[in-house]
């Protein structure tokens, strides 16, 4: 159904939010375990999926309520999605409902367990899960799926902004999973990415990546739920055109998306108070993205990055980063970056070691990831 | 806020035969995929020694894309200025299939790299410098009304001013790509940007 009216471009709030992690199943917990500097991330010597001992964020196998109807993937999403729409009234949503998933590898894992055929390959498909949850809560409209990299989960919020702001819909329901699979791992592994112990975002002794499992999910609105509702701004996306499994070297492409969303969001580099960066705690993507806060003239700006808590939730981690932002502008809250000490990269970043409080009245969001693409959102008050 | 779009240029691939822009330019016999895509490759005296490293999304999507942007002029436009909205059924799924295998022996990153669906669009952006926006969907067919709304909204509001965009698909020796240039200056023979024109050419 179409509800544009013309010449009015509609505001985009977020109505409702969830995370679920292996440090909670709610935001609010999920808070609550980064107030108190708990990350999830621990020390695995027996898992099925590697014969190595590694450092993840994973699920404990009793800590989810599995539907036997779906697979692990599918019910992260459908968890986080019923926990986002049971803050709203019952009426809320309406048939001017999208559904955007995000994902990098949904169910991938189901090669690991399942012999294959031709209906292993449709059941793997990322719109097979996407359907299947639309059809679980009976959302007419066909789902949207989102599959770029490690800023999928951003992207996907950039897409649903933008189709409120076109008129297509009045909400948009964004949610994203990503579950750590011998598939995954193994690739990871294959590129030395992994740190043997809880990653170090931006620190001198960061030694690589951490992986985790997660889900979240944000409901878009042109409709505000509640006076402390936080606005979408803005967002913008580049690329690298450089190298597709290595970042930009001057890190210009993520600076000018920055820059770009920026603007779109008719602020300046002096208006935002808070970054979440992506820092994975990799030699190089740290090193760009610190290149890239600099070029945009942010580096005296409070920054963080969470994956000290949550390790690399690849196509969920846009999604959770970006609702632990939000709520830095609603409740003046900017987390320790877990695992930093000592600057490790070579331009000035303003990164916090200590829970702050701080009024923040924009917000900056980055990611990037292989294939070379950046991406960066601005959430204000 | 809507600006004139025209479809500039098309290239599709699919059933061992190559059109640009309506023409037939390559027909081959039937084979398998890898040698498809080599032979379309040595048909059109191509030289670009990445290619051989790639995946066959990247392939195809790199073929088509080569082709599509043959004319094209990328003075006339900032980096920035262009970029890619692609779709296709099975994401990286013919990558994924050829990794998984390979990781009874010893996993490879440069097989791991290509088990994401946009690495296609890092490829063309990488050969072409284009660094504008980017975004990659998954749906179960080409929902061309989608990737329209999503091409125009990138280039009403001036985020792009170029960008190609289209379907891109491999499982096994299933495939298939269309892709669509479009911009906002009028070429000879260009047609308006519509999804209705787009799903005519589509289904030629």
């Amino acid at each position: 159904m179409i509800v544009k009216s013309p010449g009015v471009i509609p505001e985009v709030y977020i109505v409702a939010d969830n995370i679920l992690s292996p440090i909670g199943k709610t935001t609010a917990e999920n808070l609550q375990s980064l107030k108190q500097n708990i990350s999830g991330i621990k020390h695995y010597t027996d898992l099925d999926i590697t014969p190595d001992p590694i450092a993840a964020a994973l699920f404990e196998p009793d800590f989810l309520t599995i539907d036997k109807n779906y697979t692990k993937f599918e019910n992260l999403l459908i968890s986080s999605i019923l926990n986002s729409i049971n803050q709203l009234p019952k009426s809320y949503l309406s048939n001017k409902t999208a559904l955007i998933v995000s994902s990098t590898k949904g169910n991938i894992s189901l090669l690991e367990t399942e012999e294959h055929t031709e209906d292993l390959n449709k059941r793997i498909a990322l719109h097979t899960s996407a359907q299947l949850v639309a059809n679980h809560f009976g959302f007419v409209n066909q789902p949207i799926v989102v599959s770029n990299a490690c800023i999928s989960g951003v992207l996907a919020i950039l897409t649903g902004m933008r189709l409120i702001q076109s008129g297509c819909y009045e909400n948009v329901i964004v949610t994203g999973a990503d579950v750590i699979s011998k598939f995954v791992l193994s690739g990871f592994q294959s590129f030395q990415a992994l740190s043997k112990s809880v990653c170090r975002p931006f620190d001198k002794d960061r030694t690589g990546l951490n992986l985790g499992e997660g889900a979240a999910t944000v409901i878009l609105s042109s409709r505000k739920q509640n006076e402390s509702d936080v606005k979408v701004s803005s967002g913008a996306i580049s690329n690298d055109a450089n190298h597709i499994s290595g970042p930009s070297r001057t890190g210009e492409e993520l600076g000018f998306a920055i820059k770009k969303a920026l603007l779109n969001a008719g602020i300046t580099a002096h208006d935002v108070g808070y970054i979440s960066t992506h820092g994975t705690a990799t030699n190089y993507n740290d090193e760009m993205e610190a290149n890239a806060i600099n070029y945009a003239g942010l580096q005296h700006v409070p920054a963080n990055s969470l994956k000290g808590y949550y390790g690399h939730t690849l196509g969920a981690a846009g999604l959770i980063e970006s609702v632990i932002a939000t709520h830095a502008i609603k409740n003046g809250v900017i987390f320790s970056s877990f695992g930093y000490s000592e600057n490790g990269v070579s331009k000035p970043i303003n990164i916090c070691t200590k829970l702050t409080e701080q009024p923040t009245k924009h917000a900056l969001k980055t990611a990037s990831g292989f294939g070379g693409c950046n991406a960066a959102m601005i959430f204000s008050k | 806020m809507a600006a004139q779009k025209y479809i500039t240029g098309t290239c599709s691939i699919s059933n061992n035969q190559v059109f640009l822009n309506g023409e037939k330019i390559f027909a081959g016999a039937t084979k398998p995929m890898d040698e498809l895509l080599l032979s379309i490759y040595q048909h059109f005296q191509f030289s670009y020694p990445k290619f051989h490293k790639m995946d066959n999304l990247s392939k195809l999507g790199w073929l088509a894309a080569e082709l599509l942007l043959k004319d094209f002029d990328k003075s006339n436009y900032h980096a920035e200025q262009v970029g890619t909205v692609l779709a296709n059924a099975n994401a990286s799924l013919d990558m994924d299939l050829k990794y998984y295998d390979s990781i009874k022996d010893v996993p490879s990153p440069s097989l791991f790299v290509y088990t994401l669906p946009n690495i296609v669009a890092g490829e063309i952006c990488i050969r072409h410098n284009f660094k504008g926006e980017n975004a990659f969907f998954v749906q179960p067919n080409f929902d061309i009304g989608f990737i329209e709304q999503q091409v125009s909204f990138l280039l009403d509001n001036n985020l792009l001013q170029a960008c190609i965009c289209g379907w891109i698909d491999v499982l096994g020796q299933d495939y298939k790509a269309m892709l669509f240039l479009v911009e906002k200056v009028k070429k000879e023979n260009a047609e308006e940007f519509s999804a209705k024109s787009m799903e005519m050419i589509f289904n030629k």
